[in-house]
């Protein structure tokens, strides 16, 4: 899927992924991975994650950018994306798909927000 | 550590039972396995075969939505889940045998017969469910049977809902792109033989109605060879300015129903046609022993409802599909069932005491068999998530007590089909796709499956 993967000698990015309840889950990714593939290359415990694995067919990839986040990356949504994005519970304006971004060493730092899951209704 | 203090029961298993091995069955599954220490899952599974309507409702030529089975999958794994094939609910067991032999028992057995138009002429030749016809094409056991008669241009699809659409895409997709897909072999030997031209997909209501999603319709715009029509008519009214006020989403599918009507159709004689049509209700289905034609009421909206006019439109057509929903059945005497909504009686996916607004402890209900048949394997997975969330925090609080030792239930008795046997009818069907360039062809009679084990 991510077909501009810079330089052969990858670069580690730092992402933080921010639950709704709040807390914060830092992880780290290479160039060129997605960041459905920070998730599960960190076996981070985001329950029903990544579904289709990444072929654009679910949405349960959903994640919330900052404004300027959103207008920094370099690749503006497909209509495919967008067409699943439809479908996401809590959609934002700033909504993307985790399986469509692809990290660049200038994203180092990034945050993202997790939309509500039933595992942070609780406590 | 600190989460563990709430279960009193930590050093008794608890037993649960999961009645279909659908979506739903295995959402609850991985949940519960992962978020409930020292659970004990077992899922009774009325097919030898699992996966529901992920491995026969979704259609062929979508194999990325069936990469949930790999999740599915690894849930098989876990050391406390045990799978049960060919066990049904009210045939080898009852409910209340259930009841006695585990802590939890939760439903999730889906909705398997369709609703009724309810008008004169159903029982039609090559008139039928769009269900059997799903069930036609993906080789659910006892729809293999089905010969729909292709020999006619003229395909009608009553219902615009998501089910329709991946009919009329199977109808209308160039059998050498179907062929390559787990696809039964007999349906690609019917469908190539097709005369099917045009087919129309008919809804009640109106555009903004559509029960069709945007990604199915953008896929429909790109079959090659195919010109989707719609009819002008149909969107008066709706104008920018209307669309520009819509929610996202229904703004973006109206932006994309509205591109398409203008767009000119680039036509050549040979292409297939994708028709939608609405505003009209089915009133009469014509025709001697077999199908020819369906009698519709032009329909108006009010307060968002159909209401009929005395308008009436003849569109002729040789296969006629219903496709107005799925139903779930009540399968044993001692499940609350609503009849009429077509699923368990429950609250937050508690089920209720019969003739009570009290929860009967211990039983639950998930997927479609609770919510109704709607949504899709996000909604679904969702569902099973709070439910089986619902169920920790019952124990949590102390409205479910499980501290009773349970046996579970001893199966040995029935030809029960465990998660290994699967996995060589799984084998073989890949073997079997293999020689025809397939994922696989699957084995649709339960005798051949119960054979291989
Ligand atoms: C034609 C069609 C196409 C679809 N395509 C898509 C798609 O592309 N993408 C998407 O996201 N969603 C799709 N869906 C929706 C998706 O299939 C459902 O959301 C989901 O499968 C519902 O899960 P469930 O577990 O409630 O029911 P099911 O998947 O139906 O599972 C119920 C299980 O219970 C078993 N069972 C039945 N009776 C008994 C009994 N008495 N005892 C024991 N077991 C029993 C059944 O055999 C079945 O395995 C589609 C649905 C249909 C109908
Ligand atoms: S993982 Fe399914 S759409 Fe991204």
């Amino acid at each position: 899927l991510c077909t501009n993967v810079p330089k052969p000698q990858k670069e580690e990015v730092q992402v933080t992924f921010v639950r709704a309840n709040g807390e914060r889950v830092q992880s780290k990714g290479k160039v060129g991975d997605s960041l459905l593939d920070v998730v599960v290359n960190n076996s981070l415990d985001f329950d029903g994650f990544g579904a289709c694995e990444g072929t654009l067919t679910c949405s349960t990839c959903h994640l919330i950018l900052s404004q300027a986040d959103y207008d920094k990356l370099p690749d503006k949504p497909s209509d495919e994306e967008l067409d699943m994005l439809d479908l996401a519970y809590d959609l934002a304006d700033t909504s993307r798909l985790g399986c469509q971004i692809c990290l660049e060493k200038s994203m180092n730092g990034l945050e993202v927000k997790v939309p509500a899951t039933v595992n942070d209704a609780r406590s | 550590f600190s989460k563990f203090k709430y279960f009193s029961t930590l050093n008794n298993e608890i037993k649960v039972c999961i009645v279909g091995g659908g979506a739903a069955g295995f959402y609850s599954s991985q949940y519960l396995l992962k978020h409930l220490p020292n659970t004990q899952i077992d899922v009774i599974e009325k097919l030898p075969v699992p996966f529901g309507l992920v491995r026969y409702g979704v259609a062929p030529d979508h194999p990325e939505v069936k990469n949930v089975i790999n999740t599915f999958n690894k849930t098989a794994q876990h050391p406390n889940f045990k799978y049960y094939g060919n066990v049904s609910l009210g045939k080898e067991v009852t409910l209340d045998e259930l009841r006695k032999a585990y802590n939890i028992v939760v439903l999730s057995y889906g909705s398997e017969i369709d609703t009724l138009l309810n008008i004169s002429g159903e029982d039609k030749k090559n008139f039928m469910s769009a269900r059997e016809f799903v069930g036609w094409y993906n080789g659910t056991p006892g729809l293999e049977e089905l010969n729909p008669d292709l020999s006619g241009e003229e395909v009608i699809l009553i219902g615009n809902g998501n089910v329709a659409i991946d009919v009329a895409r199977i109808l209308l997709t160039p059998v050498d792109i179907l062929k390559k897909t787990d696809i039964t072999e007999y349906s690609i030997e019917a469908l190539s033989r097709s005369k099917v031209k045009k087919v129309y997909m008919v809804g009640r209501r109106g555009p903004l109605q559509a029960a069709f999603t945007i990604a199915e319709l953008r896929e429909m715009l790109k079959i090659p060879n195919v010109q989707t029509i719609w009819r002008s008519a149909d969107f008066e009214g709706i104008t920018s300015d209307t669309v520009t006020s819509l929610p996202r989403p229904k703004k973006r599918i109206t932006e994309l129903m509205l591109k398409s009507l203008q767009e000119a159709p680039k036509a050549s004689s040979d292409d297939k046609q994708f028709l939608p049509i609405f505003f009209r209700s089915p009133i009469q289905i014509n025709g001697d022993s077999q199908v020819e034609s369906i009698d519709f009421s032009h329909t108006v909206l009010k307060n968002d409802r159909a209401i009929a006019t005395n308008d009436v439109e003849k569109i002729t057509g040789q296969l006629v599909c219903r496709s107005i929903g799925y139903k779930a059945t009540s399968v044993d005497p001692s499940i609350n069932f609503d009849d009429k909504n077509g699923r368990v009686v429950n609250k937050h996916g508690r089920v209720l005491m019969k003739d009570s607004t009290e929860i009967d402890k211990g039983l639950y209900v998930a997927g479609w068999l609770g919510t109704g048949p709607s949504g899709v394997i996000l909604t679904t997975m969702n569902n099973a998530f709070q439910i089986s969330q619902t169920i920790i925090d019952d124990i949590k609080n102390g409205e479910l007590n499980c501290d009773e030792k349970k046996p579970g239930f001893d199966y040995s008795k029935f030809r029960a089909v465990t998660w290994d046997d699967w996995k060589k009818i799984d084998e073989k069907e890949v073997e079997c796709g293999k020689k025809l360039d397939k994922p696989r062809e699957k084995i649709v009679s339960v005798d051949e499956m119960l054979k291989l084990i």
